[in-house]
């Protein structure tokens, strides 16, 4: 026997509107909550995004290559020669979009007034704008021009802690290969901020070239970063990049070289998936509610139906239909209200009033809700799968109902 | 071969603690296109009985056969499969779906028997001709008369042709003039084949029978062919 789904469709969709004010409520109530599990999961994410974001920008650089000792001391003992070969053919290889070099060391820098431990970085301009690593912006001045550039680039707060200014000379010192100490004098030629207050304490930005003169590098760099499409896929960036390297190498993810960061994003779609199932667990007792009645309504309705021939499957099959309807309408209308409302506020809502606590949350001024289809798609699903589920129910009474008892309902 | 052979039907039901006799070793055979009225008061049985032939209802203890089908050992499933493909029913209380119109509650019953859409719309134009609701197919049962209504439940009865229609006081909610052409209604497609079993207590219907089965408390007192004495409008 065919299955007459053309038939069941039209009576569900009928019938659920035999009590449109019950249905409407209904409808509002799975639309409403398909829009909070997608609004919070947007929220939750860019917060998620921004924190793992500002993380790599103090990394900076999704993968990242290292001489194997570096990590248990970022000295320039530990530096590596620059990427040549193998290496160098592998780094220009997709799926990396952009790689660059670059010398990191823990130094001082000095104003006339006051010094500071940071960490130094001599970076090639030009690779580090292909990387998207630059600071997030320069307030005043400029960023560094070439990898010859003799300037230096301060954070805000380093500044403000230095008690220097624009135009003014710091000293950068460090130590060179032989433990002699290596420093030369630096103009600040542009002052950056950071979404982090913390990061504009701690990195100073100066010319790869310089650097190198500087601490006796030669053309030895501390490290190699690399970026690829997607920083949450980030970690298949590594292999092709391993088999390159020689033994005193070592490649890594911002995954392994920050497992909090990395822990992060499964905590983050850990918590999604219980805010969606917990609002969704609200959800369905009206759910539930609302089909109880409209079988309790329509019990006659339902022996007839038997009565005719209908198998229970049937009846079954029926009220899910009816189940399914409302949900696909809910999560028409829900997802539709989540676009409309969360897509315009992508361009950033300013969280300033709260920058202090934020900041201790790795954020910045600024939240960046971001809407991401596979949050809709997962919401569909929990709201699909278990609607279903807790549809069954009402629909396995309907289907057991004596056709005897249910006609004689009044 | 018997249409529908009852051996022995025995049924009780609980009701406010008490044990009410349903059907108290019923035996009755209906042979094909018989035209039967089943007789009684109130709690006599005959509805239990008429329920029990369309497997609505399963006795206590008995038999009961349609056509090759042993309905006492059915399930669920096969049970409605056998009303779907062999039986009409036509209530009381018309049982139409509201939400559908008088085409769509006559096209039910062949939708779900998987008949195909042009085989269905051919015999639903038929059937409501033949039971003169032409012209309103499309009105749902909230805008026909209670006559109308009964039409179309006796024109989805038999839309799907089943070889037997069973009627629970099929004219109890109807005037004596839409009574009456709904009972000539039954006659004409009981002469064309189809086995009516009717449970009323309407001295008219009985008037149309060739069989009339009386029952009392659940017992079987006569059981007796007659001329019908109704004139058929």
């Amino acid at each position: 026997m065919r299955l007459p789904l053309a038939t069941l469709l039209r009576l569900a969709w009928r019938n659920l509107w035999r009590n449109y004010r019950r249905t409407l409520i209904m409808l509002l109530a799975i639309a409403v909550g398909v829009w909070a599990m997608i609004a919070m999961s947007a929220f939750l994410r860019g917060m998620t995004d921004q924190m793992v974001r500002s993380g790599l920008n103090t990394l900076p650089g999704e993968v990242q290559i290292h001489q194997s000792n570096y990590r248990a001391d970022p000295s320039v003992v530990n530096s590596m020669p620059p990427p040549d070969g193998d290496l160098l053919d592998a780094l220009n290889q997709p799926p990396i979009t952009a790689w660059t070099s670059r010398v990191r060391v823990p130094a001082m820098v000095s104003s006339e007034y006051d010094s500071r431990g940071v960490i130094l970085l001599g970076v090639d301009p030009e690779g580090e704008t292909a990387i998207g690593a630059l600071p997030d912006t320069i307030v005043e001045g400029r960023f560094l021009s070439d990898a010859d550039d003799r300037g230096v680039v301060l954070g805000q707060r380093l500044v403000e802690r230095l008690d220097t200014a624009m135009g003014k000379r710091v000293v950068l010192m460090s130590q060179d290969p032989d433990n002699n100490v290596a420093d030369r004098g630096a103009r600040v030629v542009g002052i950056y901020r950071a979404r982090l207050r913390s990061t504009e304490d701690t990195l100073v930005y100066a010319a790869r070239n310089p650097t190198q003169s500087m601490l006796k590098l030669g053309s030895a760099v501390s490290e190699v970063a690399v970026i690829g499409g997607d920083y949450r896929h980030s970690e298949s960036l590594v292999p092709p990049l391993a088999a390159a390297v020689t033994n005193m190498q070592l490649v890594q993810s911002w995954q392994q070289l920050d497992p909090y960061l990395g822990s992060m994003l499964k905590v983050q779609d850990g918590f999604t998936l219980i805010f969606m199932v917990v609002i969704f667990l609200a959800l369905s007792f009206g759910l539930v509610n609302t089909l109880v009645m409209a079988v309790f309504e329509r019990m006659r309705e339902i022996g007839l139906m038997q009565a005719l021939g209908m198998r229970p499957g049937l009846i079954l099959l029926q009220v899910l239909i009816e189940s399914v309807l409302l949900l696909s309408l809910g999560l028409i209308v829900g997802n539709v209200a989540a676009w409309l409302t969360i897509k315009p506020l992508e361009s950033g809502i300013d969280i300033s009033a709260v920058a202090d606590g934020m900041e201790m949350m790795a954020m910045g001024t600024t939240l960046y809700p971001a809407l991401d289809g596979r949050d809709m798609l997962t919401s569909t699903a929990i709201v699909v799968g278990l609607g279903i589920l807790a549809s069954l129910l009402p629909a396995w009474r309907a289907a057991r109902l004596d056709p005897i008892r249910a006609l004689a309902k009044t | 071969m018997s249409s529908i052979r009852c051996n022995d039907l025995c049924k009780t039901f609980e009701q406010g603690g008490e044990t009410i006799v349903g059907l108290d070793h019923v035996s009755l055979s209906i042979e094909e296109g018989e035209f039967v009225c089943l007789s009684g008061p109130s709690g006599s049985g005959k509805t239990t009985l008429l329920n029990a032939m369309g497997g609505l209802d399963t006795p206590d203890s008995g038999r009961i056969q349609v056509g090759d089908a042993v309905l006492t050992d059915l399930s669920r499933g096969q049970l409605a499969d056998m009303r779907l493909q062999n039986v009409g029913f036509v209530f009381q209380a018309y049982n139409l779906v509201p939400v559908l119109s008088a085409r769509e509650n006559v096209e039910f019953v062949m939708q779900v028997q998987g008949v195909d859409a042009r085989q269905r719309s051919q015999r639903v134009q038929e059937v409501l001709a033949e039971v003169g609701l032409e012209g309103l197919e499309s009105r749902l049962p909230a805008e026909l008369s209670g006559g109308q209504q009964q039409r179309v439940a006796v024109a989805r009865a038999i839309a799907s042709k089943p070889k037997l229609v069973l009627a629970d006081e099929p004219t109890a909610n109807l005037d004596t003039r839409s009574a009456a052409q709904l009972m000539g209604l039954f006659v004409s497609l009981n002469q064309r084949g189809i086995t009516f079993v009717i449970a009323t207590h309407d001295s008219r219907v009985m008037g149309y029978a060739r069989r009339l089965v009386k029952l009392q408390d659940g017992r079987m007192i006569s059981d007796e062919a007659q001329e019908p004495t109704a004139m058929v409008v």
